[in-house]
């Protein structure tokens, strides 16, 4: 009996089993892992896995990039907008470094990617052939993990773990080299999710004792500031943050990444923290008395100089990734684990309150940053256009229901300033490595994992040009993007500093720039090009209409700043608002 | 206090892959730190290795590099402790004409204060091996130097700790 049972189980196993070749393999594990959509460029090392995907074409969308850069930044659009991993592909070599700015990127954000290169044959591992490089070496500091298969029989385990590891506990980039050789061997398949590794642990286990401590240390604050990150949105816990901060009534201010956790007309949304942020949290941050920061990292565009940052408040630190902790501001109280979890066990903890005179203060403060700031930005008088107008413009008309993928510098900023958004994971931006060239590749991404969604990609005319080759990608893909170039004929944010810190030297900061008009026409692109303010609307109107892609370039004052600003190194309240 | 450099013993339990003794030694390169000495080698649990390394720096800086090396998918564990809490001790061999044994007597008596062990000799040359401190095998260096030493190589260090590292316990929690 026994033995013919231990015989149904082994038959049961072989039926499991397929003998396939390890590319074939490598598409049954993407399907497993239900992705699909991919981003890549061919070359030598790859093709067994390209082949795959010709076969399989029915079932796994490969997207041509034009750029092995752009592939990553897409599967990072792709993964920021929807929550899932994003998977790029690329050859060995070249085509395996080309994808290293987009890990890095992506290492920095915590965005979930397993990126998939091919390599030489293992037998010529070593011998500097044709397009070899060490790729893992290469990728090592820049990823959350990374992993070298010579051999067929390891890819199920070894893409299991990839994708468990990519999008578990604080997420982030993956990188699995395979050598062409094990692309072409033919083994046994059989796959298995992975559900746990022993050296790993995702989500350290949440103390209940300091819930208690932040829960009391949150209770008797007089002026409470909470400080959300993106660790809200990765964390899923947007609903818990809302009910916390409303049943708390604390004034609440986000970074960069953070936004669109809640919509930006809530009450107690505050505004941003930072160096380009608002100017009532960047001031009340030096008053508050108690600090709770969500999910969030204090990067130091963040805290400015961290010797005079929030002294005088106890801080409380809700955090995933115990190496956070302490890193650069040294906390009261830490609450470890994952943020749905923790901010639903302290909701219970908390006192209703309301701290009117405390929020009040904020509304003041918000008065002196419209006249002095926001006024001239949203409705300008002079001349220029202004990049906050062109903004405010696409707020009405997308009633705020579009994400906004923007790259980096000055229009970021202000997109990130002034963009409204009503619904999570809408803001899509190169936070901590500040990657110029992100903005567009990364919508076509978002887009693609979207699509019923308006994506609107806010450039400048700098960063854009970095990666303008994907216009060939959504002109082929017919990817529905909208991208709008905010064109200062500079690199705007560095002109800024010029300006303000080098005495007006504009190094190398002026750009010739090409018919951006007519090169999106290259492409078969609608596109049109603003010079008046009286023009904007309808332009913004046509492209917002469109169901098809649409490029806007908007030509806007050159010299314009962004304000407010804390010069880099200084105090946060020592913010500036000229 | 924490701005005071300290002489650290790290001892890091891993996974034995591929790659990380690289991903490790990263985390230390990115911060500019040297690495003054680095031993690898299995552990007490088997399949789990384990890295001892030895740095100068500050406790507050001890602490993160602790955070960054656990945070590694395939790190186990890291600790890190002080001189006082650890029982180390490195190793390091000499090689020296064989003539000087013999013609050169202060060379025995060396060898027999400093508590050396001769590995093997032969006519032309014989090995010397001393563990312990590395104050102890310096002096030894320096006395040995006077005669001439044809090659000298010193270990990195290994240690045991005075408490325990509760690495087992962990690893069982897992399997549960």
């Amino acid at each position: 009996m026994k033995e013919t049972q231990t015989l149904k189980n082994k038959a049961q196993k072989d039926d499991a089993s397929v003998r396939i070749t390890g590319s074939e393999a490598i598409v049954k594990c993407l399907l497993e892992e239900n992705v699909k959509t991919v981003y890549g460029y061919p070359g030598g090392a790859i093709m067994p896995l390209y082949d795959e995907f010709y076969k399989y074409q029915d079932k796994i969308h490969h997207v041509l990039t034009r750029h092995e850069q752009g592939a990553t930044h897409a599967a990072q659009g792709y993964a920021r907008i929807s929550g899932d991993v994003g998977v790029a592909i690329a050859t060995s070599g070249p085509g395996a470094t080309n994808l290293i700015t987009g890990i890095a990127d992506a290492q920095i954000d915590s965005t979930p990617l397993v990126c998939i290169t091919g390599q030489v044959p293992s037998h010529l591992l070593g011998s500097d052939a044709f397009q070899e490089t060490d790729i893992v070496g290469i990728s090592t500091p820049v990823t959350k993990w990374n992993h070298q298969i010579t051999k067929a029989s390891e890819i199920p385990e070894v893409l299991a773990k990839a994708f468990y590891i990519a999008k578990s506990g604080r997420p982030g980039p993956v990188l699995i080299d395979i050598t062409k050789d094990a692309q072409f061997e033919e083994f046994d398949f059989n796959y298995e999710k992975c559900k746990g590794i022993r050296s790993y642990k995702p989500v350290p286990k949440t103390d209940e004792n300091s819930l208690v401590e932040a829960a009391k240390l949150i209770n008797e604050a007089k002026k409470p500031l909470i400080v959300w990150g993106q660790g809200v949105i990765l964390g899923k816990a947007e609903k818990e943050f809302k009910a916390v901060i409303e049943k708390a009534g604390i004034p609440s201010a986000w970074t960069i990444l953070g936004v669109s956790a809640i919509p930006t007309s809530h009450p107690l949304n505050v505004g941003m923290v930072g160096m380009h942020g608002n100017y009532a949290p960047n001031v009340l941050t030096n008053e508050c008395d108690v600090l709770i920061a969500i999910g969030m990292r204090f990067d130091d565009r963040v805290t400015g100089n961290l010797a005079t940052y929030a002294k005088q408040a106890k801080i409380i630190h809700f955090e995933i990734d115990p190496a956070e902790v302490d890193k650069n501001v040294k906390t009261d109280v830490a609450v470890l684990g994952d943020a749905k979890d923790s901010l639903e066990k302290l909701l219970p903890l908390l006192k209703e309150n309301t701290h009117i005179e405390w929020y009040q203060k904020f509304k003041d403060l918000y008065k002196i940053e419209f006249e002095k700031v926001i006024k001239k930005d949203l409705y300008p008088t002079k001349e220029g256009l202004t990049m906050g107008e062109v903004l405010k413009e696409i707020n009405t008309q997308t009633k705020g229901q579009a994400a906004i993928v923007s790259d980096v510098g000055q229009h970021q900023m202000v997109a990130c300033r002034y963009a409204e958004f009503n619904q999570t994971k809408s803001n899509i931006t190169s936070g901590g490595l500040g990657t110029m060239g992100f903005g567009l590749p990364a919508a076509i991404g978002a887009k693609m994992a979207a699509p019923e969604r308006e994506v609107i990609s806010i450039c400048g005319d700098g960063g854009y040009q970095m990666t303008i080759q994907e216009l060939g990608t959504i002109f082929q893909q017919k990817v529905a993007v909208k991208v709008v170039v905010l064109n200062n004929d500079f690199l705007g944010m560095v002109r800024q500093w010029q300006q303000l810190f080098f005495d007006k030297r504009y190094a190398s900061t002026e750009m010739v720039n090409p018919d951006f008009v007519a090169i999106a026409k290259g492409y078969y692109l609608n596109a049109k090009r603003v010079t008046k303010r009286e023009e904007l609307a309808g332009a913004v109107a046509e492209m917002v209409a469109s169901k098809e892609p649409y490029f806007l370039e908007v030509c806007v004052e050159k010299e314009d700043n962004v304000f407010p600003m804390i010069p880099s190194g200084a105090t946060v309240s020592d913010i500036r608002l000229a | 206090m924490d701005k005071e450099i300290k002489h650290f013993t790290v001892s890091i339990y891993t996974e034995n892959n591929i790659g990380l003794l690289n991903r490790i030694s990263a985390i230390f390169q990115r911060r500019h730190i040297n690495v003054e000495s680095l031993n690898t080698s299995i552990s007490e649990i088997e399949g789990v290795s384990r890295f001892t390394l030895v740095v100068d720096i500050t406790e507050d800086q001890m602490k993160k590099i602790i955070g960054q090396l656990e945070r590694q998918v395939e790190v186990i564990k890291a600790y890190y402790h002080t001189d006082e809490e650890t029982i180390y001790q490195i190793s390091a061999m000499f090689k020296i004409k064989s003539d000087l044994l013999f013609e050169e007597r202060q060379i025995q008596n060396i060898i027999k204060e400093s508590n050396a062990r001769i590995v093997t000799v032969n006519k032309e040359f014989f090995v010397l091996e001393k563990s312990g401190r590395k104050q102890e095998i310096d002096l030894l260096y320096r006395e040995l130097s006077a005669f001439g030493i044809m090659q000298f190589m010193r270990s990195g260090r290994i240690a045991v700790t005075k408490n325990q590292m509760e690495i087992s316990k962990m690893l069982e929690a897992f399997q549960h």
